[in-house]
């Protein structure tokens, strides 16, 4: 069995996780419909931004040179990361070259690409998440599992417990209020001690040079704001040519990502601190991750990946997601685009058994706002994967022979007549189907059979057999 | 009467033949003449989706030359393989030069059977006033490949007598997908076991749909677990009511 199968097993026979996670599911999809009030609108915005999106992987070059140089003008120091490791030592070179010892974190999906809590705490820098979600999953000692709402896996009684453990609160589990209040004021401390704030990007404007960022907490604003340094972190597939399609994008990707007409933060930074400024940090840094993403942007069958906007809708839709949740996929990405981007990225090959657990049901393509074709995504990748493969690998020689049987009618014809021998028709599911479902019995006869008796008549040319 | 083909496909083929005959008894209310051709074989679907195009290519162009021998419309009694021909044929097939033109040609005549009967049935020949109930599993393939499920819906619906049962959830997935149920069983299962629990706690009498592959799938589960699995091809349940009517 593969690890990916043993996590899956554990997740299935954890209640309390399965309950979790029907719950948010079902308060994230209703929230989702009920914001797409006006469908004519929310297709135009859809239009417009699958353009954006889908035109990108092309433009790359120019407007990540593009993003530079605006960027620059603007007083953002930018840096070029080629994988996790780069974008790492780049950050702990900024840090040193600051002496900062404490970091505040925004939400930020890349600085989980890159594992970076890890390292500062190696290099000695701690590092504080500040969205409640990610303090949470922090204060546990585990990941996200989920793009947009990390803690979902947890319900309010397991945060109360782990809150009353540690950090020594006494937490009342049916009051959200308490529960965040205790978080927010662990969290005003390290704000005011932090020497560096991290950030995410959701949009990176190279005409301008604006980094945009939304959130609902304003810990996005914070971290960016208050410590003295502000690091942004984002994949090169955030850039957008300009800011004339964000209001499409913030339409579809907070619609999307939790129902909200828009929300609480819009952030957009457009450099440090004026001189005649009083607030701000002294300098911004950008460092532009790649990670295996040009390599995805070459390759037409695949380039879509990057036009993803990380709204977590097509995780939330997803039925498989929906019953393991996202830590079993054992990825900084879960659900439907973690299937696709992860065995992707540089690093990826272990991520390629991710793409077995996927129905190709279509509900994540269905829901994805820029029309991302998610389920062609993973077959098109099974398709590489397999090509991969040697000849004589088990499952290369079934289809093979499922080939050779297919392609001639009288050897179909002979397949169904040997199925119905007593005891071998079963013998056509293997037992990791069988365990859970019995197979079927095929019927006494073939509708090919069937037809043929009734029209009586044994046409040797098969293009002529009427009914 | 008119003419037009009809491809059993593999699993109606050698699980639900009689949802093939019933198949060829609605199109011939609804004034068609069904042609079998007896070379046809399968779509190639289980391939394709398990990442093994060539192999699905050659058994797809086998079907495009079964069914392009003659004009007629190509009727499909499944909305999971009518998706295939009708959404993915063109282009599993557009590194074949010879067959690329064949395929649109093929995508462009075929139907999902109840998709290309449902306005052409004699619905005042019903008269049944023997209350059913029905719960409808709508399949991925008839939500999101074919839109079939509409008209499943509207062909139950021209049926006073029957009362249709949505489950709740009844836009996801039943589990099965193919190789899917054999390469992540566990998670499947979960699904199914879901898809199941929700479709009997419709309180139907009977659970349809036009797709055998979760059919099979759920009779599957439902009989390892010696539980109860009363069903039908959405084709032989409307035959059935239309034979009520006349007997
Ligand atoms: S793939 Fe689409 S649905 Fe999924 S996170 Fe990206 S934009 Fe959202």
């Amino acid at each position: 069995m593969t690890p990916f199968n043993e996590r899956i097993i554990e997740a299935l026979e954890t209640p309390e996780l399965r309950s979790n996670l029907r719950g948010a599911m079902d308060f994230l999809r209703s929230k989702r419909s009920l914001s797409i009030e006006d469908y004519a609108l929310w297709q135009q915005h859809q239009d417009i931004a699958t353009d954006v999106r889908h035109a990108l992987p092309q433009q790359l070059p120019e407007l990540l040179e593009q993003l530079e140089q605006s960027c620059t003008r603007n007083g953002i120091e930018v840096h070029w990361a080629a994988d996790a490791s780069d974008a790492r030592k780049i950050f702990l070179q900024i840090a040193q070259a600051t002496n900062a010892t404490r970091v505040i974190k925004g939400k930020s999906m890349a600085s989980e690409e890159i594992e970076l809590n890890t390292h500062l705490e190696q290099h000695g820098i701690e590092s504080t998440e500040s969205d409640m979600g990610e303090f949470i999953v922090q204060l546990a000692n585990e990941k996200p599992s989920h793009i947009i709402m990390p803690a979902l896996h947890k319900n309010q009684e397991q945060i109360a417990e782990l809150f009353n453990q540690k950090l020594n609160e006494k937490a009342d589990a049916s009051d959200v209020d308490q529960l965040i209040g205790i978080g927010r004021k662990v969290l005003r401390e390290k704000f005011k001690q932090a020497d560096i704030g991290v950030s995410g990007v959701n949009f990176a404007a190279a005409k301008s040079g604006t980094l945009c960022l939304v959130e609902n907490e304003g810990n996005g604003r914070l971290s960016t704001s208050v410590p003295n340094c502000h690091i942004a972190i984002m994949g090169i597939d955030k850039v957008i040519p300009d800011l004339s399609s964000l209001p499409s994008l913030l339409y579809l990707l907070t619609r999307s990502a939790t129902g909200q007409e828009i929300t609480s933060y819009v952030n957009l930074i457009s450099g440090p601190r004026k001189p005649d400024e009083l607030d701000g940090p002294k300098s911004v840094h950008l460092i532009i991750l790649d990670n295996g993403r040009s390599s995805i942007a070459s390759d037409p069958a695949l380039a879509a990946t990057l036009a993803c906007i990380r709204c977590g809708a097509c995780m939330n839709h997803c039925p498989v997601y929906t019953k393991i949740g996202g830590h079993a996929y054992g990825t900084t990405y879960p659900g439907p685009i973690g299937q696709v981007i992860s065995p992707q990225l540089d690093g990826g090959e272990e991520h390629n058994e991710l793409l077995n657990a996927c129905s190709l049901n279509g509900a994540c393509g269905e829901a994805c706002p820029v029309n991302i074709e998610l389920p062609d995504m993973i077959r098109e990748l099974r398709n590489q994967r397999s090509a991969a493969q040697p000849n004589h690998t088990g499952e290369k020689m079934v289809w093979h022979a499922w080939r050779a049987i297919h392609q001639s009618p009288r050897l179909y014809q002979l397949t169904s007549l040997m199925m119905r021998i007593p005891g071998l028709s079963s013998l056509l599911f293997p037992r990791r189907w069988t365990k859970g479902r019995t197979s079927p019995t095929p019927a006494n006869n073939t509708l090919h059979a069937l037809i043929k008796a009734k029209t009586n008549h044994d046409n040797r040319d098969p293009q002529h057999e009427h009914k | 009467m008119k003419r037009v083909y009809l491809f059993g496909t593999c699993l109606i083929d050698n699980y639900y033949p009689e949802a093939g005959l019933d198949a060829i008894e609605l199109l011939s209310l609804a004034g068609f003449e069904s042609v079998f051709p007896q070379s046809q074989t399968c779509c190639g679907q289980p391939p394709y989706n398990s990442g093994y195009a060539t192999q699905s290519a050659a058994v797809a162009m086998q079907t495009v030359d079964t069914f392009l021998y003659a004009e007629y419309p190509l009727i499909v009694p499944s909305a999971s393989c009518a998706g295939m021909i009708k959404n993915h044929y063109p282009v599993l097939l557009r590194d074949h030069p010879e067959y690329e033109k064949k395929a649109i040609a093929l995508a462009s005549k075929t139907f999902e059977l109840v998709d290309f009967i449902v306005d052409k049935l004699p619905y005042h020949q019903l008269t049944s006033n023997t209350p059913v109930t029905a719960a409808l599993h709508q399949s991925c393939s008839a939500l999101r490949e074919t839109g079939s499920a509409k008209s499943w819906i509207k062909l139950i619906g021209h049926m006073p007598h029957v009362t249709l049962n949505l489950p709740c959830y009844a836009e996801e997935c039943c589990g099965f997908g193919g190789t899917f149920s054999i390469k992540s069983p566990e998670v499947s299962l979960a699904m199914t076991k879901d898809k199941y629990e929700h479709l009997v706690a419709t309180k139907s009498q009977t659970v349809i749909s036009g797709d055998c592959g979760c059919l099979i799938n759920l009779k599957g589960y439902a009989k390892k677990n010696g539980l109860a699995f009363p069903h039908q091809h959405i084709a032989s349940f409307a035959k059935q009511q239309f034979d009520e009517a006349n007997s």
